[in-house]
């Protein structure tokens, strides 16, 4: 179990990477999404897998480690909420400039753009 | 009472955030934000005299005890900084309140929220804590950054969230190795472990690596600081000198990680690359100096600089360089945000010049002289807090160096930038200043808030102040250095009530 869960972190990476390095913001979102996935699964595995084990701390039974469950639950939420503002900023931009490319159209940017203070 | 002090920073914009986002009314939002921002300026003073008596303060949330629960710990260098936070809170708040905060919604709870985030950051004494007040300080700069629209903020919006989402990814992937390690995020636990043997040692060293990387990326190092400059170019006004300590943010949780966890355990981490990179920067910083077209692209560069010289310092792991590290983190904060307010209230006097370097209206004349007085603090020049500063910085550094090869690289890369930067600001300062062009078609240049005047002009008096008062600042920070080098003391005191408790429980 161990092996499949360390490949579908690395294949989530892997992708997530090759998508934060396109020039536009659509793929560059799903790219951070899919490592965020990768990076809870990681974290998740940070307490070890056990089978059948709920995190519940009893005597005499078998548990599994509760906390790295609880920062899972922390980092999901913090990355919907910034996954779900950069969409919001990507939307912005393409309704400002007309383009959705991460760095393109200076010079059209500061033409457009009345130099706010 | 004092038994809750610890806490009184991240509670008070708190509890502003929350009464503001109770209605939109900017009068309301406007006066709960400039009284408790006061107040938060007396409580953190407040904080820093109870600090300074030696006793590490820690605050269990919770009542659950270290390392099971989260503690917030106070020693003299975050109770410093906290009141550094509150101080340059309140001036940018005083600034922002003369019309900027009216650009867009929600200024006032998302400024409050910044604080709770930078207090916090100082604070924490765990590091997944360390890492949720990292976000709440990049969400609500995230939103801070886009105030008052335009294009150009938004382009550099979208950058700035990027590369921070993939370091929070990363910041993630670090403790996630820590905790599959070592067992425990709580700072002084860690550093307790780490000496003992039964974990992987190379593991370790690649999470506290990592967790660095993360550190240096907040704080903009050579390959990971092309985002600074535009996002800082892009900010309004106070919303720039809000952030000038951001930056310092990653610098004190390096300094701390690695003067608690890294001395004593990993010492050879920090070695040979970081201060190579640091130099690097700061020659980087300076040619952006140089190239820079208006006066906010100009205080943008100074903040990479002054980062840049900072980050020189973590890797000496000596007391004496971090006392000087510590003065001149201050003093370059508050200088660094005194360049944007008052670029803030060129632009509003030159009218369609803007603070471009270029010929135009001029401004009044209490702004040509802070602006003479600010230049000579930032370029370093005597008798304000910048040379003082740097001279604590160069005299220290040599006394520590292991060779003289090192010492004499240091030298010259931070004397030839600051060399650079004093022609780049006398030839800026000329062409902003005196060169005078009517534009024709152009309103009269419209006067100045009292309220901008009084925040800038006081950040600026922060150069000749903080050079008169250089005696007890330095004491207090040698002081805070000495308690950040005794690594022993802050994990027993972090550790010890839980130890005396169980301690108890297993006598009866």
């Amino acid at each position: 179990m161990e092996d499949l869960l360390a490949i579908a972190v690395a294949v989530l990476t892997a992708c997530g990477v090759f998508l934060i390095l396109r020039a536009r913001t659509f793929p560059v979102l799903l790219g951070l999404t899919l490592l965020s996935y990768a990076v809870n699964l990681f974290l998740f595995a940070s307490g070890r897998l056990r089978l059948g084990a709920p995190p519940l701390i009893r005597a005499g039974a078998s548990y599994t480690d509760p906390l790295p469950q609880a920062l899972v639950l922390t980092a999901i939420v913090i990355g919907f909420g910034m996954t779900a503002y950069l969409a919001m900023l990507a939307l912005r931009a393409l309704a400002e400039s007309g383009s959705d490319h991460v760095d393109t159209a200076k010079e059209r940017c500061q033409e457009r753009s009345k130099d706010p203070r | 009472m004092n038994a809750h002090a610890p806490i009184l920073p991240i509670l008070i914009p708190f509890a502003a955030a929350l009464l503001q986002m109770a209605t939109d009314r900017l009068a309301f939002q406007r006066i709960v934000g400039l009284l408790t921002t006061a107040l938060l300026v007396v409580v953190t003073a407040w904080l820093v005299l109870l600090a300074d008596d030696g006793v590490l303060r820690v605050y269990a949330l919770g009542d659950w005890p270290a390392p099971f629960g989260i503690v917030l710990v106070v020693d003299r260098l975050a109770a410093g900084m906290t009141l550094l936070t509150a101080v340059l809170g309140f001036l940018a708040l005083l600034y922002a309140s003369a019309g900027f905060d009216a650009r867009g919604r929600h200024f006032h709870p998302l400024f409050q929220f910044q604080l709770v985030g930078l207090s916090g950051a100082f604070l924490t004494g765990d590091l997944f804590n360390l890492f949720v007040f990292f976000e709440v300080m990049l969400l609500a700069s995230y939103a801070l950054l886009a105030h008052g629209g335009g294009l150009a903020r938004t382009r550099a919006g979208i950058s700035y969230v990027v590369l921070n989402l993939v370091g929070s990814a990363l910041f993630l992937i670090a403790l996630g190795l820590l905790y599959g390690t070592l067992g425990t995020l709580n700072l002084a636990d860690l550093a307790s472990r780490l000496p003992l043997a039964g974990h992987d040692q190379a593991l370790a060293r690649l999470a506290f690596a990592l967790l660095i990387a993360v550190f240096v990326l907040k704080a903009g190092l050579l390959p990971l600081s092309f985002w600074l400059p535009p996002t800082y170019t892009a900010a309004g006004a106070p919303v720039a000198a809000l952030f000038a300590i951001m930056t310092k943010v990653g610098i004190v949780a390096i300094l701390r990680v690695q003067a608690i966890a890294l001395t004593p355990a990993i010492p050879d981490l920090l070695d040979r690359w970081l201060t190579t990179l640091a130099l690097a920067t700061v020659v980087f910083a300076a040619l952006g100096v140089l190239a820079a077209a208006r006066l906010r692209a100009l205080a943008a560069w100074l903040v990479l600089l002054s980062a840049a010289t900072l980050l020189i310092t973590p890797a000496q792991a000596s007391a004496p360089v971090d006392a000087a590290a510590l003065y001149y983190l201050v003093q370059s904060t508050l200088a660094g945000a005194a360049f944007f307010l008052l670029a803030g209230v060129i632009a509003d006097q030159r009218g369609g010049a803007s603070d471009y370097f270029k010929a135009g209206p001029q401004p009044a004349i209490w702004v040509k002289i802070a602006f003479l007085i600010l230049a000579t603090t930032v370029a370093g020049l005597p008798p304000f807090s910048g040379f003082v500063g740097k001279l604590m910085l160069l005299t220290t550094l040599r006394a520590v160096s292991s060779g003289t090869a090192i010492w004499v690289a240091i030298w010259v890369v931070l004397l030839a930038s600051s060399f650079i930067v004093m022609i780049a600001l006398a030839r800026d300062g000329c062409l902003l200043i005196w060169e005078h062009e009517a534009l024709a078609g152009q309103p009269p240049a419209e006067g100045i808030a009292w309220q901008r005047a009084t925040a800038t002009l006081l950040l600026v008096a922060a150069g000749p102040l903080l050079a008169l008062f250089a005696r007890p600042l330095a004491d207090y920070a040698e002081r805070a250095a000495n308690q950040l080098h005794t690594p022993g003391a802050y994990v027993a005191g972090v550790l010890a009530p839980t130890a005396a408790k169980n301690g108890g429980e297993e006598a009866r």
